[in-house]
């Protein structure tokens, strides 16, 4: 069942990358062939060479310096902070996308490894918020894991309501602090 | 309400603020409310030939003044200042309407030792209701203030005096930066005398003392992944005595000191466990697969367990006979009921309690359904009751910033102690402690 959706949610993904970097070319293309009205395009020419190491296939780096990993389209790191609802250890659905990039390096980078760190907010007991961090950082483990990542490469590590991201005692500060975090060794 | 009736509640909320200092080194304890019909008490000075016992009357009146149950009299409204039985004329205190008087006198007794002589007297029956000597070193004249402070108490309520105690709790400087501290602190029940007991740049909590008072569980992070450690305040000694996977917390001794209950989440969920301290043998008590069971806290008589379970779908209280496994829930008004503890007779409990969003400390009969909140303030947590069961202690937020607060148990006395930095967190109250004795270690 994992293994069916690991390779089954690898594929399209690829495909859909090499579709963009084909349509940035295109795009590109159209950007030179546009000064039509212009008959004297000759200084325009430069602007050519710019796209061109794109289709290169030259390796394109999957993790910066610090050692996290990029988002193969932007070439931005990838966000490794997860928000939860209040009381809730549910993974938000528009950040799923960003999990199954994480799982791709890590089923990739079977040598890489990360500790996820379960946060809440300063709201409820502090032993409560610490299995409620637990709990959150295990929704994360087991997204990754049922993509493929092995279970050796994860360490959870709960930190309750004791590492406020922000430090304020508002709704704002709050839903800051309800979170997940990925942090790569 | 009219004008003239809200001027008076005005009025008489002012008069309960009083501020008192004890020693003038700590922070000022702010008492914000005490019974309205306290007995009044005169603590003369006491006279020191040789050895300064000036401060002893000011610690033993602030003692008082904060159980919320004494009304001391200023010492500059005193008529006279007895230090001797014969020199007490009762009617310079019967104008006064002072019914009861404690005068005393220190002197040295060489080698830094310290001798103490008091007496309580009854102005209204015209006699001596104690009188008791001490001998102790003279870097102990607090807790001779203390004693003598608990016999007072003890001979006028009839309820042991707990101001000999300690409370240790979590002050945390500079939290959510990257060079954040955190210190176990131990201090007298008044705040003062704080020293530190362990210094990370990790988060601590959790703090629990053993039933002799000589050693603290508590929860440290010092090596970047949790563990439950037991340290010895006498010899300093530290030992981490769980570092599972996963969740090691919520470390209570039992009564008898010789097993910690504990929330272990080795096996995949938070479960609550139960570890022998001479051989080691670890038992698990709880078993509920996707269930947080946590903060375990026993019954006086050591059979049982009570904790925090979201087994029915929302956090509530939970009791667990530890012979049967038999659980019955305890809690049922809210949504929110965790970290419970029971009162010495075993038959009441405190725990932080939501309602309409905010959390409070509340009481309540085992017996009962009915939930008396006993805090206003908001994002109260950690109570934590006085060995007498008059009082609890318990974190709060004042402007923003971690305090701790303690209110009696009826809900009509309170105070705060404010701290001069940090925010301070997860007090607990120590059990009963003989701090003259030599071998008490303090």
């Amino acid at each position: 069942m994992t293994q069916a959706r690991s390779t089954h949610g690898s594929r399209p993904r690829f495909s859909l990358f090499v579709v963009l970097l084909a349509g940035g070319v295109l795009a590109g293309c159209a950007g030179c062939t546009t000064p039509a009205p212009d008959p004297v395009p000759i200084p325009e020419e430069p602007a050519a060479p710019t796209v061109e190491p794109t289709p290169d296939p030259e390796p394109i780096p999957e993790f910066n310096e610090a050692g996290n990993p990029l988002d193969p389209e932007s070439g931005l790191p990838l966000s490794r902070t997860f928000y939860f609802d209040f009381d809730k250890a549910v993974i938000r659905p528009s950040d799923l996308r960003t999990l199954e990039r994480h799982a791709d390096m890590l089923r990739r980078h079977r040598d890489r490894s990360l500790a996820i760190e379960g946060h809440c907010d300063e709201r409820g007991t502090r032993e409560y918020n610490l299995a409620l961090g637990e709990r959150r950082a295990n929704a994360v483990r087991s997204f990754l894991m049922s993509d493929g990542v092995r279970d050796s490469q994860i360490e959870t590590v709960s930190y309750g309501e004791e590492r406020p991201a922000d430090v304020g005692h508002d709704e704002s500060a709050w839903s800051k602090n309800r979170r997940a975090e990925l942090i790569y060794r | 309400m009219n004008i003239r009736s809200r001027w008076r509640a005005v009025a008489a909320a002012t008069a309960l603020t009083l501020t008192w200092s004890a020693s003038g080194a700590g922070e000022k304890i702010i008492i914000d409310q005490g019974y309205d019909d306290q007995t009044r008490i005169a603590v003369v000075p006491f006279e020191t030939a040789g050895g300064d016992g000036a401060g002893i009357a000011p610690v033993v009146s602030f003692d008082l003044a904060r159980s919320g149950q004494f009304d001391p009299l200023p010492p500059e409204n005193m008529l006279s200042l007895p230090t001797r039985p014969e020199q007490v004329f009762f009617r310079d205190w019967r104008v006064l309407g002072i019914e009861y008087v404690l005068i005393g006198r220190m002197w040295e007794l060489g080698d830094g030792e310290l001798a103490t002589a008091y007496h309580l007297l009854d102005v209204f029956n015209e006699r001596e209701l104690l009188s008791g000597r001490l001998a102790a070193p003279a870097t102990k004249r607090r807790d001779i203030a203390h004693r003598i402070a608990d016999e007072v108490f003890e001979q006028i309520t009839g309820i042991p005096g707990a101001f000999s105690t300690k409370i240790i709790y979590v002050l945390a400087l500079d939290a959510g930066t990257s060079y954040a501290r955190y210190r176990l602190e131990l201090a007298d029940s008044d705040g003062e005398r704080a020293r530190t007991l362990f210094d990370s740049d990790q988060p601590l909590l959790s703090a629990s003392w053993s039933p002799d008072a000589r050693r603290v569980a508590y929860v440290s992070f010092e090596s970047g992944r949790q563990a439950v450690v037991i340290q010895d305040l006498v010899t300093g000694e530290r030992n981490r005595i769980a570092e599972y996977r996963g969740l090691n917390g919520a470390p209570v001794f039992s009564p008898d000191g010789n097993r910690l209950a504990l929330v272990l989440s080795r096996d995949g969920n938070p479960e609550i466990y139960v570890k022998d301290l001479a051989s080691g043998a670890l038992r698990r008590v709880t078993r509920y697969p996707s269930a947080i069971d946590t903060e375990p806290s026993w019954t006086p008589d050591g059979n049982g367990l009570i904790f925090t379970s979201d087994r029915g779908g929302r956090p509530q209280i939970y009791q667990m006979d530890l012979a049967t496994s038999m659980v019955e829930r305890l809690t049922f008004q809210g949504d929110y009921n965790a970290r419970a503890r029971l009162l010495p007779d075993g038959e009441h409990l405190v725990y932080v309690h939501r309602r309409q969003g905010t959390y409070h400390i509340a009481w309540q009969a085992l017996e009962r359904e009915d939930v008396r909140v006993l805090t206003q303030t908001s994002l109260d947590e950690s109570p934590s009751i006085a060995p007498n069961g008059t009082m609890l202690i318990y974190a709060t937020q004042d402007r923003g910033r971690g305090i701790l607060a303690v209110v009696s148990i009826d809900g009509r006395v309170r105070y705060r102690l404010p701290s001069a930095e940090g925010d301070v967190r997860e007090p607990a109250w120590s059990p009963y402690i003989d701090a003259l004795s030599p071998s008490s270690g303090y």
